[in-house]
């Protein structure tokens, strides 16, 4: 392994004083290219042949009139399969149930991961470890699992929760939580928000340690209070930690699938998007229809991942730094 | 260290003892039910009267009525997220030491790319692997899930390892080197105890990833020969079909639950430094 070291590197670069050595540099600078994208192909190689490939064939397919059921009626129909897509009321009733889920989910989960960090750093030595350890177990957990659990506390045949409710003067201990949109989808968010809130907090958290102590203890001696130092301290500080877990998880909640499927499954005015493409196509067997919702999906994070990204002008990828 | 008084101590005690209840309460409302009798699922109390293991005779042994469906599934979980584990975990470090050690054009690219494919929906690239795999045989087979967790693996563990390896001081090397060391004992005597550590928590981060998947599980197989047990539980049926497979579900679901806690116990400083280091950089 005797690679040449980005610091040799860098001092012939900055004194090219003969052709000579610049074109031992020039030869250094190919061979550690090629090198690197040797290393660095394969895994290059495979990304691009799991997403970017099956994209473009999905792409191609949703401009075809194609179902498995009847393989031989398949027909080039350009983009009639958007048309039909995007003037039914279902795709934007499932529309607008995903992104009510993502704003829900990621506002309750920056509030309630932010507690949770600020408790893991304050936390005396004793318990730290023992709440780290706690919080890391729902991130684990397989979101299927996580699913039937609060499923199974809520369902009104299996469920605990509505005797446990019931001493609440008012409620009705004979709700069944899944039959009306609203009560569905406060379970599925629960069990989405138990599920992701972990993985937020230690992002916060990460952002929580880079905020120096002395800081707010001068401006705690000025005579600042908590909330103020909370608020023109500590979260300026830590701000591009708060856009990236909430772009990360924004992200991550508009794909929500599992919870979805295994609790309603789209029943009641609950259908998400990811749900909509899965039945379309796999359900039934609708490809063409079903790959232009999938695009449509894709199209869709792209413009929230792109708006963000804009918006609270993070790099995401450390790019720059690189270069 | 500083001294608490006997409130703040008091204080402490509550918020950690309710951390610990949000974090496990789930985990025990579904142990409590896998323990319950046939006759007691529908009692509307939290634990059994009467603990059974019966739940999970019906998923274990060889007669039970969904062992047919679990045993697979669990074989099948275990391999598939083991394989694409390896595959994933090899790639990703030969790209993050290129990535962390070299300067060449087209490392934005790369990173670019890994960024993509880490916020891809699954559901987007399940249609056309669909029907690609019923066209080449792969549907309904371990390859034809191991290649798509890939799409899922690669991404976060390029990423993590990345933020690993920056932080490795490789001026070591060249010091070894100095000091009279071949190249091979160089690396295996200090990069490889340096970058072991994050390696194994980027298998780790992975092996979690791939187990979880649900999508791509109950969309890309039809049998047991490679349904994986999050798919398989949503296949689960009750007895008669007056019965619910609440039991069956909930035992499986603790037995899938257990090797993450363990790993989790073990591993948990780990885990919180691999998942945090790839996102938040200092």
């Amino acid at each position: 392994m005797s690679t040449p070291t980005t610091t040799r590197t860098t001092t012939t670069q900055e004194q090219p004083k003969t052709e000579r050595v610049r074109g031992g540099y020039d030869k250094q600078k190919r061979a550690e290219a090629r090198l690197g994208w040797l290393l660095a192909g394969p895994a290059f190689a495979v990304m691009i042949l799991v997403t970017i490939y099956p994209i473009l064939q999905a792409a191609w397919q949703s401009l075809y009139r194609s179902r498995l059921t009847a393989p031989d009626d398949a027909a080039f129909i350009g983009l009639q399969n958007y048309f039909v897509i995007l003037s039914d009321p279902l795709f934007y009733q499932s529309l607008g149930v995903t992104l009510f889920i993502t704003v829900v989910t990621v506002v309750v989960e920056l509030v309630l991961g932010f507690a949770l960090a600020l408790v893991m750093h304050r936390a005396i030595r004793g318990t730290r470890g023992l709440v780290r350890t706690a919080i890391l177990v729902p991130y684990g957990i397989i979101t299927v699992v996580s699913a039937f659990a609060w499923y199974y506390a809520f369902a009104s045949e299996s469920g605990y929760v509505n005797n446990w409710l019931s001493i609440i003067p008012g409620f009705d201990p004979n709700l069944n939580w899944f039959a009306q949109t609203g009560t569905s989808l406060s379970v599925i968010i629960l069990s989405e928000v138990w599920k992701t809130t972990p993985f937020v907090s230690l992002l916060l958290l990460a952002g929580l340690s880079q905020v120096p102590d002395d800081l707010s203890e001068a401006a705690q001696v000025d005579g600042a209070g908590w909330w103020t130092r909370m608020f023109r301290i500590t979260i300026p500080i830590m701000l591009p930690s708060i856009m990236v877990a909430t772009i990360f998880r924004a992200l991550d909640a508009f794909r929500i699938f599992d919870n979805v499927f295994i609790m309603t499954n789209g029943a009641n005015g609950t259908n998400v998007l990811s749900l909509l493409a899965y039945n379309t196509s796999i359900g039934r067997l609708e490809i063409g229809l079903g790959s232009a919702v999938s695009v449509l999906l894709f199209l869709c994070v792209i413009i929230i991942c792109f708006t963000a990204v804009k918006l609270f002008r993070v790099d995401l990828t450390g790019v720059k730094e690189e270069s | 260290m500083q001294i608490l008084t006997k409130r703040q101590r008091i204080l402490w005690g509550i918020v950690t003892v309710l951390v610990l209840i949000y974090a496990l309460a789930p985990v025990f409302s579904i142990f409590a039910t896998s323990f319950k009798p046939a006759g007691e699922l529908n009692s509307g109390e939290f634990f059994a009267k009467q603990w059974t293991w019966e739940n999970y005779g019906t998923i274990l042994s060889p007669e039970g009525a969904a062992a047919d469906l679990f045993l697979p599934a669990l074989r099948n979980s275990i391999g598939i997220a083991l394989i694409a584990t390896v595959i994933a975990t090899v790639l990703a470090t030969l790209a993050a030491y290129a990535i962390a050690r070299f300067r060449f054009a087209g490392k934005g690219l790369i990173l670019t790319l890994t960024l993509t494919v880490s916020i891809f929906p699954a559901i987007s690239v399940v249609t056309p692997l669909f029907t690609l795999w019923r066209q080449i045989g792969l549907y309904d087979t371990w390859a034809g899930l191991v290649i798509p967790y890939l799409s899922l693996t690669l991404p976060i563990a390029i990423w993590t390892l990345t933020a690993f390896f920056r932080q490795i001081p490789w001026d070591l090397e060249q010091a070894a080197a100095m000091d009279g060391a071949t190249a091979w004992q160089s690396f295996r005597l200090i990069i490889v105890p340096l970058a072991a550590p994050g390696v194994f928590t980027t298998a780790l981060i992975a092996f979690f990833t791939a187990w979880n998947d649900f999508v791509y599980g109950i969309s890309l197989t039809s049998t047991s020969e490679a349904r994986t047990v999050p798919a398989a539980l949503a296949f689960f049926t009750g007895a008669s079909q007056f019965e619910q497979p609440t039991g069956a579900i909930s035992a499986s679901a603790i037995i899938v639950t257990i090797p993450v806690v363990i790993l989790v116990l073990l591993f948990q400083r780990q885990i919180v430094s691999g998942l945090t280091q790839g996102a938040v950089k200092g």
